[in-house]
């Protein structure tokens, strides 16, 4: 499963395609090209009515225009980083056309029904004016995050190792988990809140709950599925129970593990924002529904840019993460 | 120090003996019995070959031995001692080199000596084993990057590491093509007379048996009881087409049932 997900998201950035013209990227000239004619496009027409940031979003896409017209001549020179630009080239030239093509749309034309679809001006006009609420929001998620999904993993991990390693455990335990673990984090909703003393530690609970649950699953059935003759192996050159755990069970089932870490990664965002949403006083979630409330879609965009490129960050950085401990696993993969 | 010092040597190896063992398991409610009845002595030192058919409980003997199981009935002894539970003073050598794969050549070469916490003190062993079984190149390759042969040769450098004074080998090179396999067998003969250590190898190879051991043991099919027991007096190193050995093959060929033009 982990492998079909790298596929997916994680190893497209390695693959690299030979340059087609030596020392000049023509990608890269094509890209300066659309961002240019976003840029002129944006400046040229009038708007329909007032968005905020269009001399900015101008300026910007005219910067776009010249940082790829300087790279199609020096990308070849920065190494791996170069390379890495030179495979996204046909996305850079994309797009600098969907910009021209949804500054069209929405702020020149007006074709777009308007409280809905803002035009990317509108979505500039959120970060430049309302930056710092937007920090704020993210630091609160973030916590939340944190909290949740850290003590989540740690809770789902040592009790998946002890589920797997102990049979007296097993049978208490894995009855349980196999009853609870399939109802979704949020139903537990209307019973953690007057569980708990606040809606900041319920929501803590239903993340933590979210990510905690397949990482036991899958440790569990690592633990249990290690090969009996690695213990037979350690045991005879005098390994003790505990060696037998921390360093042959573990590690053993450590592929296992990160599965139900990617899992639990996933889950924990779907909570999150249900969570935040339901009586949280700042945090992404709560950005989303107040402004949606009031109509304010611009905000929302922005908003869910930035919840796309946080949660994407943090699955990239697990992969990194996973690279580093399961190298030993490559020739297997 | 001078208990170190002689640990290094391994110049004191164990005898091994086996009284009347018999042992049984429990399959699917199933009673199985795989011992009847086994006595063998094996003197300090010595190298002693198990021969019977697969799944005659061999390498049972052999979990007994390294004290993984206790014997349903009778007794396995080290120095007249019953073995109770495992100790890397005996060490078992699997078919599959079972090496952990989350761990380099050298982390599992350290494995035994971690365990027991004395990685600082004998860490210049591991080097010196490495040496030894011909992988000081390969110390930083991951168990998926080596080929069978290396794989198995690390197992053994594993093993040694711990200067063990029973050496359990459970077809250790049964997985190996042929010509590996030959080597392989020249190799465990040298480190054997070199180290000192007691030997039990179990196989269903009659020539390996005859080339290396001292005393080949014959199994009957399950539950395994002792047919034969044949000195072998020819010294090392020999050669496979020596008259005597061949003469050797053919009785013990007879002993496990399979007739003269094999």
């Amino acid at each position: 499963m982990s492998t079909a997900v790298e596929d997916t998201f994680g190893g497209a950035g390695r693959r690299t395609f030979a340059p087609s013209l030596p020392g000049i990227w023509r990608n890269g000239l094509f890209a300066a090209g659309t961002w240019f004619l976003a840029a002129a496009l944006t400046y040229a027409l009038p708007d329909v009515i007032t968005w905020g940031a269009t001399q900015l979003f101008a300026v910007l896409a005219l910067a776009g225009a010249g940082i790829f017209l300087a790279l199609s001549v020096t990308v070849h020179r920065l190494g791996g980083l170069g390379r890495t630009l030179v495979h996204y080239g046909p996305w850079f030239i994309v797009l600098g056309l969907w910009l021209a093509v949804w500054e069209v749309l929405t702020a020149k034309l007006g074709w777009l029904p308007k409280p809905f679809f803002s035009p990317p001006q509108g979505l500039l006009h959120v970060y430049v004016t309302d930056w710092d609420r937007l920090l704020i929001c993210v630091a609160y998620t973030g916590r939340l995050w944190g909290l949740g999904f850290f003590s989540g993993v740690l809770v789902g991990f040592a009790g998946g190792v002890a589920l797997g390693w102990s049979k007296r455990f097993a049978y208490w335990g894995m009855p349980l988990l196999k009853l609870i673990g399939p109802v979704p984090a949020s139903a537990w909703i209307p019973c953690t809140f007057f569980i708990f003393p606040s809606t900041f530690h319920a929501s803590i609970f239903l993340v933590a709950l979210a990510s905690g649950i397949p990482v036991a699953i899958l440790t569990a059935a690592g633990v249990s599925q290690v090969n009996r003759s690695f213990y037979d192996v350690a045991r005879t050159l005098g390994a003790d129970n505990r060696f037998l755990i921390f360093k042959v069970a573990i590690p053993a089932s450590l592929p296992n593990v990160f599965v139900g870490l990617f899992m639990g990664l996933y889950y924990s965002f779907a909570v999150l924002v249900v969570a935040e949403m339901l009586g949280a006083k700042f945090g992404l979630g709560w950005y989303l529904q107040f402004n949606t409330a009031y109509s304010a879609y611009a905000n929302v965009y922005a908003a869910l840019i930035v919840m796309a490129l946080i949660c994407a960050g943090l699955v990239r950085l697990l992969f990194v993460v996973r690279d580093r401990l399961l190298g030993w696993q490559k020739g297997i993969l | 120090m001078m208990a170190l010092a002689l640990a290094e040597t391994a110049a004191d190896s164990i005898a091994l003996d086996v009284e009347g063992v018999s042992h049984r398991y429990e399959l699917d409610g199933k009673d199985l019995q795989v011992l009847d009845d086994v006595s063998l002595a094996i003197a300090p030192g010595e190298f002693v070959a198990l021969l019977g058919p697969s799944g005659c409980g061999k390498s049972t003997l052999l979990r007994l031995a390294a004290g993984l199981e206790t014997p349903t009935a009778g007794k396995v002894l080290e120095n007249g001692r019953p073995i109770t539970t495992p100790n890397p003073d005996r060490i078992l050598v699997f078919q599959d080199a079972t090496l952990f794969p989350w761990r380099t050549v050298r982390g599992n070469v350290a494995t035994g000596l971690e365990a027991r916490g004395l990685v600082r003190e004998r860490k210049h062993r591991i080097d010196e084993v490495l040496t030894l079984v011909k992988l000081e190149g390969f110390s930083d390759f991951y168990p998926h990057q080596l080929s069978g042969g290396m794989a198995q040769r690390a197992a053994l450098a594993r093993a040694l590491v711990n200067d063990p004074k029973l050496l359990l080998l459970d077809e250790p090179f049964g997985k190996l093509d042929s010509l590996t396999r030959l080597r392989m067998q020249n190799e465990l003969l040298d480190l054997w007379k070199s180290a000192g250590f007691t030997a039990l190898l179990v196989t269903h190879d009659v020539e390996e048996a005859l080339l290396l051991a001292d005393c080949v043991i014959v199994l009957s099919d399950r539950p395994a009881s002792i047919v034969a027991e044949v000195r072998v007096g020819q010294p090392h190193p020999r050669r496979r087409d020596d008259p005597n050995l061949v003469a050797l093959r053919r009785s013990l060929l007879e002993k496990l049932g399979i007739s003269h033009d094999v």
